[in-house]
C-alpha cells in the first residue's frame, strides 16, 4: 500500500481504522516504535531504592528487567534468556545479587552480562560447549537507561537521541514538577481494555472528550471546559501537556456553555467535598495536568491525585493500562489521606475515568469491521499543528500521528505537521 | 462479639442479590451508620501499600459513588452476578470468598472478578451489618473497568 492510500489527509485530520486492527501494523510497530528511537517509561528509581532491587516491566510487548547494581547503578535488558529465549526472571519483583534462568540455569549478573553456564565443559570430559563459546557475546540485551527526577526511561535503539532532547523543554519541565519532590508510591492499579493501544493513547491527548465522556468532572464542578486551559507540545508534537488552572471560571459561564451540550453542569453536591477539593501545592495554579508522553506514558495529575500511566499494548486488540499512584515522601498524613481519597477519581473505577475503558471498547468494536473508513480529528481545526489555548480542541491527536507515521515510515509526501 | 450464624449467611445472601439485581439504596441499609468500603488490588495489599481501586473511607464517600454511578458515570451495559461462597467467622470478623461474572446485552458473560470479603460487622437494629468491608481483589488486572459495586 502506498502511503497516500493510507492518510486520507495530509495533517492527520483522518486516521483510517486499519491502523487500530492490522496484525502486520501492530508488528511493524513494535518493532520501528518500542524497539526503535523512543524512549520508554520504566518505572521510578523509588521502586528500586536497594542494591539488587529489581522489577520487571515492559517495552511494548518486549518483557523487561530493570534494577539496580551493587555500586548502585541501574541496568534495564530484556528479559530473555539468550539461549532458549526464555524468562530469565519470573517474579515481577524483588532484590537479588543475579538473573538465573530456570530452564538450563545461564546466569546473568545485575548489569545483563551472561556469568555463567552450568555443565560449559560437559561431564567427564564429555558434552558441553564448545570452548569457542564467548560469553561477553551472548549478555541480555541492554537498554539504554537514563532518568529525569527519579522518573526512569530506556530505549532499545542505541542510536537514539538523548532523553532531555527527546522530552523537550516543556515536557521536561512538567516531569520535573511533576517528582519535583521525593516520592512514595501509594499502589498500583491495572485495567485491561479490549483495544488497541493507540486509542489509549489517543484520549490522553484528548482535551475535547474530558468534560462531555467525563459527566462527573462538570456534575460536580471538578473541572469544566470554561476553565482557562490548552494544550502544549513539544517541538515535535510527539508529546502533549493538557492543562487546566483552577477556579479560573464562573459557574454562569460554565452553565450557559454546558446548557446546549447536554451535560449538566454543577448541580450536584457532595457529601464527601474532599473528593473534588483542590489543595495548590505549587507556585502554579494548574489543577489538571496531563502529561502524555510517546509512545506510552503518562504522568497524571488530577486536582490533588498523581499517577504515573504505562500503556502496554497486549496484542493489537488489547491494552493494559499500569498506574502507579504516587505521591511525596514529606506529604503530611492528611495529604497522603486526601489523596487516597482523591484516588477514587482515577484508574479503572475512577470516578472521572472509568469511561475512558468503555469509549476505546466500543471504538475499537465498531471500526474494526471497516479497515478503510476513518476517524474525524478536526477539534481546534486542521492544518498546522500547533499549541493552544483553549481546551475544545483534540489538535495533539494529530501531533501524536504525524511522529507515529514518521516511525512507520508511513508519511504522505507534502504532509502538514 | 459473635453473630448468628443464619443472621450472618442472610446478610450475605442479601448482600449478592441486592447488587445484582441494582437495588442500591437497599444495598447501603446493609452497612452501618459509620462504615468503609474499600476495593484493593491483591497487589497493593501484598505490597503493603495503602492505595485502593475504589476508596471509601466514610460511608459519605460510599453514598457519592452511588450517586456518581446513578447520575454521572457511563460504563459497559452489563448484568452482574455475585457468586458468594460461605462466610468463616471470627467474633466479628468474617471473611468470604466470591466471584463475579458479568453478561453484556447480547447475553455473553464472562469471568470479571475473584476476590475475598473481609468484613468487620456490628449490630444495629439487632441486625448484623457491615461497618468495614475490605475487598481483596484477586482480578486485579481490571477486565474492562469497575464501576457497579463489587
Amino acid at each position: 500500500m502506498t502511503t497516500a492510500a493510507i492518510w486520507p489527509a495530509l495533517d492527520y485530520s483522518r486516521v483510517p481504522y486499519r491502523l487500530y486492527h492490522d496484525a502486520e501494523i501492530y508488528r511493524e510497530e513494535q518493532a520501528r516504535i518500542f524497539n526503535g528511537p523512543v524512549w520508554n517509561y520504566l518505572g521510578l528509581e523509588a521502586e528500586i531504592p536497594e542494591p539488587g532491587d529489581f522489577r520487571a516491566t515492559y517495552v511494548g510487548e518486549t518483557p523487561v528487567i530493570v534494577n539496580r547494581d551493587g555500586a548502585g547503578r541501574v541496568h534495564a535488558f530484556v528479559n530473555r534468556c539468550a539461549h532458549r529465549g526464555a524468562l530469565v526472571r519470573r517474579e515481577e519483583r524483588g532484590n537479588a545479587t543475579s538473573h538465573t534462568c530456570i530452564y538450563h540455569q545461564w546466569c546473568y549478573a545485575l548489569d545483563g552480562s551472561l556469568t555463567a553456564i552450568p555443565f560449559r565443559r560437559g561431564i567427564r570430559g564429555k558434552g558441553g560447549l564448545d570452548p569457542s563459546f564467548d560469553l561477553a557475546q551472548h549478555g541480555l540485551r541492554r537498554l539504554k537507561v537514563d532518568s529525569v527526577s527519579g522518573a526512569l526511561f530506556g530505549t532499545l535503539d542505541p542510536a537514539a537521541e538523548p532523553l532531555e532532547t527527546y522530552l523537550g523543554a516543556p515536557i521536561l519541565e512538567q516531569v520535573r514538577r511533576f517528582l519535583a519532590r521525593p516520592v512514595e508510591v501509594l499502589g498500583y492499579n491495572r485495567q485491561r481494555i479490549r483495544g488497541n493501544w493507540k486509542l489509549y493513547a489517543e484520549n490522553t491527548r484528548d482535551n475535547y472528550h474530558a468534560s462531555l465522556l467525563h459527566e462527573f468532572l462538570v456534575t460536580f464542578g471538578l473541572d469544566r471546559s470554561t476553565q482557562v486551559g490548552g494544550v502544549r507540545m513539544d517541538a515535535r508534537h510527539r508529546h502533549n501537556i493538557t492543562w487546566a488552572e483552577a477556579a479560573s471560571d464562573s459557574d454562569d459561564e460554565a452553565h450557559a456553555a454546558y446548557a446546549g451540550a447536554r451535560v449538566r453542569s454543577n448541580y450536584l453536591t457532595l457529601k464527601e467535598p474532599e473528593l473534588v477539593r483542590f489543595v495548590r501545592e505549587r507556585d502554579d495554579p494548574l489543577n489538571l495536568a496531563v502529561t502524555s508522553i510517546f509512545p506510552g506514558a503518562v504522568f497524571v495529575q488530577i486536582s490533588n491525585s498523581l499517577a504515573i500511566r504505562q500503556i502496554r499494548p497486549r496484542g493489537v486488540d488489547e491494552v493494559e493500562v499500569y498506574q502507579t499512584m504516587i505521591g511525596y515522601r514529606d506529604d503530611p498524613p492528611e495529604m497522603k489521606r486526601h489523596r487516597l481519597r482523591q484516588a477514587n477519581l482515577v484508574g479503572p473505577a475512577g470516578l472521572v475515568s472509568m469511561e475512558d475503558g468503555e469509549a476505546i471498547e466500543i471504538a475499537h468494536r465498531a471500526s474494526k469491521p471497516d479497515p478503510d473508513r476513518h476517524t474525524v480529528i478536526e477539534l481546534g481545526g486542521g492544518g498546522v499543528i500547533s499549541d493552544r489555548d483553549y481546551r475544545v480542541t483534540d489538535v495533539p491527536l494529530r501531533g501524536f500521528w504525524s511522529y507515529y507515521a514518521e516511525l512507520l515510515g508511513i508519511e504522505p509526501a507534502g504532509a502538514v505537521r | 462479639m459473635s453473630f448468628d450464624r443464619a443472621a450472618v449467611a442472610d446478610l450475605y445472601a442479601e448482600y449478592g442479590a441486592l447488587l445484582d439485581a441494582g437495588e442500591y439504596d437497599a444495598w447501603l441499609a446493609l452497612f452501618a451508620a459509620a462504615c468503609r468500603y474499600v476495593v484493593m488490588p491483591w497487589e497493593n495489599h501484598r505490597l503493603g501499600l495503602p492505595a485502593g481501586l475504589i476508596y471509601c473511607d466514610s460511608r459519605a464517600v460510599l453514598e457519592d459513588r452511588i450517586r456518581a454511578l446513578r447520575e454521572a458515570n457511563k460504563y459497559n451495559i452489563h448484568t452482574d452476578r455475585h457468586l458468594i461462597g460461605l462466610p468463616r467467622a471470627a467474633g466479628d470478623a468474617v471473611e468470604a470468598p466470591f466471584a463475579v461474572y458479568q453478561t453484556d446485552q447480547e447475553g455473553a458473560t464472562r469471568l470479571f472478578a475473584t476476590g475475598l470479603y473481609r468484613d468487620r460487622l456490628v449490630a444495629e437494629g439487632g441486625r448484623p451489618r457491615f461497618a468495614d468491608k475490605l475487598i481483596l481483589l484477586d482480578t486485579f488486572a481490571v477486565p474492562s473497568l469497575l464501576a457497579t459495586p463489587l
